[in-house]
């Protein structure tokens, strides 16, 4: 076993622990908490893709930045423990597990039936594009275009959020 | 990587770390005697020679000190902040190299723990990522003044990671690199022959804005906020006692070291030591005293830090913000936007 | 530097309303408490959009490597969110006044979706594609939500954001699969790679979630849920907003990616989309008769409309294309028409909104009430005006398309949907009301919606402007 299999294992398996404690938890900030172990344990996937950008910005941005506001905000609210909702089986959540478990099959039938053709392309390909050089000078050139309209639709977000939740409009 | 390899990274680790701890607790010292200094007062004086061996006698005490973790807390978070705060000080220095590399063993050893291509992005991923130690701490106290610091430590810190990143854009388009290592390598060259090129030089806006960034981060006067005494009692750390307010303690002081280095390696010339290859020192005599070099600057970074905090009063928190979003920031771009022009004028 | 400066002349429209929005930012951030001069601002600058991409619609190309197009199609759908935009804009200036969310941010945000919807358009690469989408509803996200001290906005608005992250989704989920299975997001790889991946299972899971998410965006069932909510909840011009312009946008996203990229065979998705046309038909119709609120009744016609106009795509012909292009043209001033109807006799707190409100409208308005008769003789395709030729060419695209039976139920519910519409020109012609209606409409106002009812007129009259246009296209 290589090493880089046994860092996607530990990994994955931290991944999928944290993205199962998540959602298990009652306490907000435990749940909160476990989001941000899950965000490590994916950059560490992505480490193991080559992909160092974008591996340290899932920490600067989703880790450190993001969460940092979600436990901030769950902390300012002073949320509780969350109590159990009326937990009664009606049609509704028969019909929705059978439609995800619907849909957990497609995919499964879709991986085991064309998985095949997708990897062989990565090790070699991989290594040069997920650099900070390759995406930088990608988003320079080529993809100048949408890093601008990404720009703008940021600023159309910003004046829309500050018009939402501004306290007092002049 | 051979066993060498390994033995020498494990050395140089505990090196790094050991120069950390101890350089904490001289920074302890230090702190509390130009503060007596400052204040026209003596200062520890007792333990062993000029009280040089007070931090020891302080860590002795809070070790044997009863740690007491308040009823309704959570204990799981409680304990791990400060383990968090500790953690993210100690890692933050694996990037900084605090030498030019030397031959030795018949092979090339960079004097640097970690030698990761993307060093700057490592250093804003782990700083925006200290947050959480002092966030976790106010908020497992469950207490209020607690939670206050807490609360008011993510929003400066997330106010100042912004102009800290942007301040550094400069110094990464000057360099072209992400790497700390060849960022000092820059830095060894001289302008017109005389003055050393330094970024201090070349960027001092982006200079002003990092430190000033740094000293929000580090949450050092005149940005403690999240501990500020007379209104939050202790701030975060209310409710710790024993070695886990040491851990915060020496974790506020293991970062200001820290980020007296990386003030160092970025705009101070890092192990930099001008006009010293005229003098024909041999190779390791010459590392040797580059790392000096290094140790000197770092060490007059962290007394300024604490020059700084003896004599400047505390922001009020909408003064901090408004300082942070609507000069900082600005003032931040606007050096990031005048670097690239000039780069481009002189391209 | 000086390929850029080309791409940007190329895409005129789009740089001049993106610019219109940056200036109105700088305007509002200057100068406090005249909404006005934005607003004017803002029109302008669309119509000068419109005009540009109107004079620009013979030039075809791309642009910005590849990323988008120029001309054709792309100027088509410009000219016509640009006019839709600065029509709601127009419209909602005493409107807004009246209910007290006179802002200038309105017409920034409203901007910023048009620069959105030209996009999505615009886009010959899936990122451009999400991005437009994504710049769009974010705008309208918020303007749902515009008068926050209500309710029902709040509500609509966070319905509307909720659901609509959800649908964004599924379709940058679809994308990501399609870039899985091509290796491109480029529209002309995926395009000439189209007939050796069309069967491709994974290829065609991310052509189906990218059909939720667009669906979602037109307000097709099932996906339609959110419209009725949000449209009733949302200032009625910017329900006008909602289900004209960005209806057209996403429909413009089904026609560049299903007609042109997949070259018009629909990923094999055809009957998929002929099944959500058949059921946004009849039951957008079906429902919208039990409705006694307008804004809701409109919103179920908007979603039958939807379905119509999906008949069309899922025809996947010539004629299909052109019948959406003229049928989207033809629904959003028809539309923006009956909104701003709407929006004249509401009141400024959320009241005359039921259809009862509207009898004897046509003593006491006639001139509105006249306007309104045509927009409903028109929703519901009566000739001369311009929504019978709508339903006539996307009717025309399914028969030929092999698909009788899918025009066979769009005539059977057009038939339905006249007993509501024309419902109310009995109660504003035959009925006599008490309720007092709403203020004066302003001359703004009334010059828009005028303008809009010759609009509707003159393309009932004359289609062939858009035919002709939609025959050059790509």
């Amino acid at each position: 076993m290589t090493l880089e299999s046994i860092l996607f294992i530990v990994f994955a398996a931290v991944g999928l622990a944290s993205a199962l404690l998540l959602v298990t938890r009652r306490n907000p900030i435990i749940s909160a908490l476990y989001l941000i172990l899950n965000f490590f344990a994916l950059a560490g996937l992505y480490l193991t893709l080559h992909a160092q950008f974008i591996a340290v910005i899932q920490i600067l941005v989703y880790a450190g930045a993001i969460m940092v506001l979600f436990v901030f905000v769950i902390m300012l609210l002073n949320l509780r423990d969350e109590r159990s909702l009326r937990e009664g089986l009606s049609w509704k959540k028969v019909f929705a597990a059978g439609v995800s478990f619907g849909l957990l099959m497609e995919v499964i039938y879709i991986l085991m039936t064309s998985a095949s053709g997708m990897t062989e392309l990565l090790p070699a390909k991989a290594t040069e594009i997920g650099t900070v050089e390759a995406i930088g000078s990608r988003l320079f050139t080529r993809f100048l275009f949408p890093f601008e309209v990404t720009s703008v639709l940021l600023t159309a977000a910003i004046v829309g959020a500050i018009l939402l939740a501004k306290k007092k409009l002049d | 990587m051979d066993h060498i390899d390994i033995l020498i990274t494990l050395a140089k680790i505990v090196a790094a770390f050991a120069f950390l701890i101890l350089g904490a607790a001289m920074t302890v010292l230090l702190e509390r005697r130009v503060s007596a200094f400052i204040q026209n007062r003596i200062g520890p004086n007792r333990v062993g020679p000029g009280g040089l061996i007070q931090p020891f006698a302080d860590v002795a005490k809070l070790v044997m000190k009863e740690d007491i973790v308040p009823r309704s807390a959570n204990r799981f978070i409680h304990d791990m902040a400060p383990m968090i705060s500790i953690g993210v000080a100690l890692s933050t220095f694996a990037i900084v190299p605090f030498g030019n590399g030397i031959d030795i063993f018949g092979r090339h050893v960079k004097l640097m723990i970690a030698d990761v291509n993307i060093g700057m992005l490592y250093l804003l991923a782990l700083t925006s990522v200290g947050v959480y130690g002092i966030t976790l701490a106010g908020w497992s106290s469950n207490n209020k003044y607690s939670l206050l610091g807490g609360l008011r430590s993510s929003a400066q810190l997330i106010s100042y990671e912004l102009s800290m990143g942007l301040s550094l854009i400069g110094v990464l388009m000057i360099a072209g690199t992400l790497r700390l290592d060849e960022i000092v390598l820059r830095q060894t060259q001289y302008i017109g022959g005389i003055l050393p090129k330094w970024n201090i030089f070349l960027q001092p806006l982006g200079f002003i804005t990092f430190v000033i960034a740094s000293f929000a981060e580090t949450n050092r006067l005149p940005f403690d906020l999240p501990e500020a005494e007379p209104e939050l009692v202790g701030g975060y750390h209310t409710e710790y006692s024993g070695m886990k307010f040491g851990l915060f303690f020496l974790a506020e002081y293991a970062n200001m070291i820290t980020s007296s280095a990386i003030i160092t390696t970025l705009f101070l010339g890092g192990w930099d030591v001008p006009y010293i290859e005229g003098l024909g020192l041999a190779p390791l005599t010459l590392a040797l005293v580059q790392v000096g070099g290094f140790l000197v600057k770092v060490a007059l970074v962290v007394l300024f830090y604490i020059i700084v905090r003896w004599t400047i009063p505390r922001f009020r928190y909408d003064q901090l913000m408004n300082l942070g979003w609507k000069v900082m920031l600005p003032l931040a771009i606007a050096n990031a936007l005048g670097t690239g022009l000039v780069l481009l004028l002189i391209a | 530097m000086n390929t850029y400066l080309t791409d940007i002349l190329q895409s005129g429209a789009l740089m001049i309303t993106t610019i219109t929005g940056i200036v109105l930012l700088l305007v509002e951030a200057n100068r406090r408490g005249r909404p006005a001069t934005s607003f004017a601002l803002a029109i302008v600058g669309l119509l000068a959009a419109g005009m540009t991409a109107l004079i620009q619609m013979p030039a075809h190309g791309t642009g910005f490597s590849g990323m988008v197009q120029t001309g054709g199609f792309a100027s088509f759908f410009a000219a016509l969110f640009a006019v839709a935009g600065a029509m709601t804009i127009a419209l909602s200036r005493s409107y807004l006044a009246r209910i007290g969310w006179f802002r200038g941010e309105y017409a920034i945000l409203t901007v910023f979706a048009v620069v959105g919807m030209m996009l999505i358009a615009a886009s010959n690469d899936l990122i451009i594609l999400f991005l437009g989408v994504e710049l769009m509803s974010v705008c309208l996200y918020v303007l749902a939500g515009l008068a926050r001290v209500r309710d029902r906005s709040n509500e609509a608005a966070l319905k509307y954001f909720l659901l609509g992250a959800f649908a964004t989704g599924f379709l940058l989920y679809g994308i990501a699969l399609i870039y899985g299975a091509v290796g491109s997001t480029n529209f002309e790889a995926i395009s000439a790679a189209f007939p050796a991946i069309s069967a491709h299972i994974m290829f065609l899971a991310g052509a189906g979630l990218v059909v939720v998410g667009l669906s979602f965006k037109v307000s097709a069932v099932p996906f339609h849920m959110w419209a009725p909510d949000v449209y009733e909840g949302a200032p009625t011009t910017v329900s006008a907003l909602m289900s004209t312009a960005a209806k057209a946008a996403a429909f413009s996203g089904f026609l560049v990616l299903f007609v042109r990229t997949f070259h018009f065979v629909g990923a094999g998705l055809n009957t998929v989309l002929a099944v959500i046309a058949a059921a946004s038909m009849i039951l957008g119709n079906v429902v919208a008769i039990a409705q006694t609120n307008i804004k809701r009744m409109l919103a179920y016609s908007s979603i039958a409309h939807a379905g119509y106009m999906l008949a069309g795509v899922a025809a996947a012909n010539a004629i299909g294309l052109m019948g959406v292009a003229f049928y989207l043209v033809a629904y959003a001033f028809m539309n923006i028409g009956a909104f701003a109807v709407v929006s004249m006799v509401e009141d400024d707190h959320e009241q005359h909104l039921t259809l009862d409100d509207y009898a004897g409208l046509s003593k006491q308005r006639p001139l509105v009430a006249a306007l309104m008769a045509v927009f409903m003789f028109a929703l519901a395709g009566v000739p001369p005006f311009a929504g019978f030729f709508g339903k006539y060419y996307v009717f025309l695209a399914a028969v030929e398309g092999k698909m009788t039976w899918l025009a066979i139920v769009g005539v059977l519910t057009s038939l339905i949907s006249a007993y509501y519409y024309l419902r109310i020109v009995v109660l504003m012609y035959f009925r006599d009301g008490a309720a007092d209606v709403a203020a004066k409409p302003s001359v703004l106002t009334m010059v828009t919606v005028v303008l809009a009812a010759l609009l509707v007129l003159q393309l009932g009259i004359t289609p062939s402007v858009v035919v002709q246009a939609a025959q050059r296209f790509f």
